[in-house]
């Protein structure tokens, strides 16, 4: 075939941030090779190709790598936009939307979350908790006031907010064996924990979100990176 | 809705801002680079406005643009919704490239610009002590040396980032210099050096153009403002955090 592209993703199969590339890739209905990285032994090619950070994911495509989970999203929506569904909205302002709340999983939502697990005193965990919760009802509201009865963050079909939380949907899942307080609880969160148990059943979702019994063993033994 | 392109005033247009902040220098150079016209309206951070709260009440910061009553949050957020609303401007070209994988060049290095850059010298600002500050500089010049290797790669040998004209990464660290000023004047310390033996020529040749654009000049206040706000910053809130500094 001619014109073919080579898709590489280095990865490691923890990574919450390795789950939304591979979501997305799954959605776009390209296939790639997948590297699962060794964090404690990087690799050359991850040396290589990402070289100011060292972390996953990479996304190896014919040769140039992009870095930043939230930064590869909208490489691939850009990319192959002629193919599969879109992952950020037409509309400029409901782009901004997307883009404002896929920033605030990542600084307040993820900072928090992570903070809660490694607390080393009960002060830091309550805070940490604290905020991560606080987040979980901020996105319940977001559900309530724009998508209208819809499915998605992102409507109808799965979008940029969708899968910018959806990656981390293992993790969040086990907040509670994690860190002493649940982040989807049906009773506080029910629309959220509705759309959870929505994306969880995409065939996207299952091909790329770890096993939970494994990672709470993985994250137990300190391997949270 | 339909949009005029030169000169237009984009309708109910108004931004809520610092004039000093990085984050607001770089959205009001978007608006000037699209010759938009907009209601600027200065907020003071220490007892913010109503408005603020209301247009921005997950964070209260600013910028926020208020398009035709509907809030727009976050620097980069609001600088794509600019490019992208008026992209038919005849004033300006778009400040992203149009290939995806420089796009997502500009956008790495725009995150690492704020991620890792701007925290340490503000972290330079309000260090307590001798040893922390010492920490705050290295960890400053480690990452301008990374943003000077970025320039060599991205440029090719032109004069911004984005090649002839500025482009969004551009926006980004060059909204940062005002604060470089201030580092220089009131901490001695030089985080791009335009001297002979400099570790950073390829940025100090990119800074001068960029200060000399019409937009850096219309939009971004002399230093001395700038350390008057960190004075009044010093003075109210020893030890805040990059939030309540600059945005």
């Amino acid at each position: 075939m001619a014109g073919e592209d080579e898709l590489k993703l280095l990865g490691t199969w923890a990574s919450p941030w390795a789950s939304r590339v591979k979501i997305a890739l799954h959605l776009k209905g390209l296939s790639y090779e997948y590297v699962e990285q060794d964090l404690d032994n990087k690799s050359e090619l991850l040396l290589s190709s990402n070289p100011v950070h060292k972390k996953v994911p990479v996304l190896i495509h014919n040769g140039k790598a992009i870095c930043e989970s939230l930064v590869i999203l909208e490489y691939i929506d850009e990319a192959f936009g002629a193919i599969g569904p879109s992952f950020l909205p037409a509309d400029p302002y409901e782009r901004t939307i997307a883009r404002f709340w896929a920033a605030y999983i990542d600084n307040k939502l993820a900072i928090p979350w992570a903070q809660a697990f490694k607390a080393n005193t009960e002060e830091e965990k309550a805070e940490g908790l604290k905020q991560t919760l606080a987040a979980a009802e901020m996105l319940e509201g977001v559900l309530k006031e724009c998508s209208k009865g819809k499915l998605f963050f992102g409507g109808d079909n799965v979008g940029y907010m969708d899968i910018a939380l959806g990656g981390l949907i293992t993790w969040l899942q086990e907040t509670e064996e994690l860190c002493g307080a649940k982040f989807f609880d049906t009773a506080k969160t029910p629309l959220l924990f509705e759309w959870m148990e929505r994306f969880s059943g995409l065939d996207a979702a299952k091909v790329s979100l770890q096993d939970g019994g494994r990672l709470v063993e993985f994250a137990k033994g300190g391997g949270l990176r | 809705m339909e949009k005029e392109p030169k000169g237009d005033d984009g309708g109910d247009l108004k931004l809520l801002g610092l004039t000093v902040s990085p984050f607001v220098i770089r959205v009001r150079m978007v608006l000037q680079m699209k010759a938009v016209s907009y209601r600027y309206i200065e907020q003071d951070l220490f007892i913010k406005s109503d408005l603020l709260v209301t247009s921005n009440p997950v964070h209260k910061k600013v910028p926020v643009l208020i398009h035709g009553g509907r809030p727009v949050c976050e620097s980069s957020a609001i600088m794509e919704y600019v490019d992208e609303v008026w992209a038919a401007s005849t004033t300006g070209a778009s400040i992203l490239p149009a290939d995806p994988y420089e796009r997502a060049t500009a956008r790495f290095w725009a995150a690492y610009a704020d991620s890792k850059l701007l925290p340490a010298w503000v972290g330079i600002m309000w260090a307590a002590t001798e040893e922390e500050r010492t920490e705050k500089v290295d960890e400053t010049l480690a990452a301008i040396g990374r943003l000077e290797e970025a320039f060599g790669e991205c440029s090719n040998g032109k004069a911004f980032f984005a090649g002839d004209s500025v482009g969004y990464l551009d926006l980004v660290l060059g909204s940062q210099l005002l604060w470089f000023g201030v580092l220089r004047k009131m901490f001695g310390v030089v985080v791009i050096d335009d001297d002979a033996g400099s570790k950073t020529p390829l940025l100090a040749s990119w800074a001068k153009q960029f200060v000399e654009t019409d937009m850096a000049k219309e939009v971004v206040p002399d230093v001395d403002t700038a350390v008057e706000y960190l004075k009044k910053l010093q003075a109210h809130r020893p030890g805040s955090t990059v939030t309540q500094l600059l945005s």
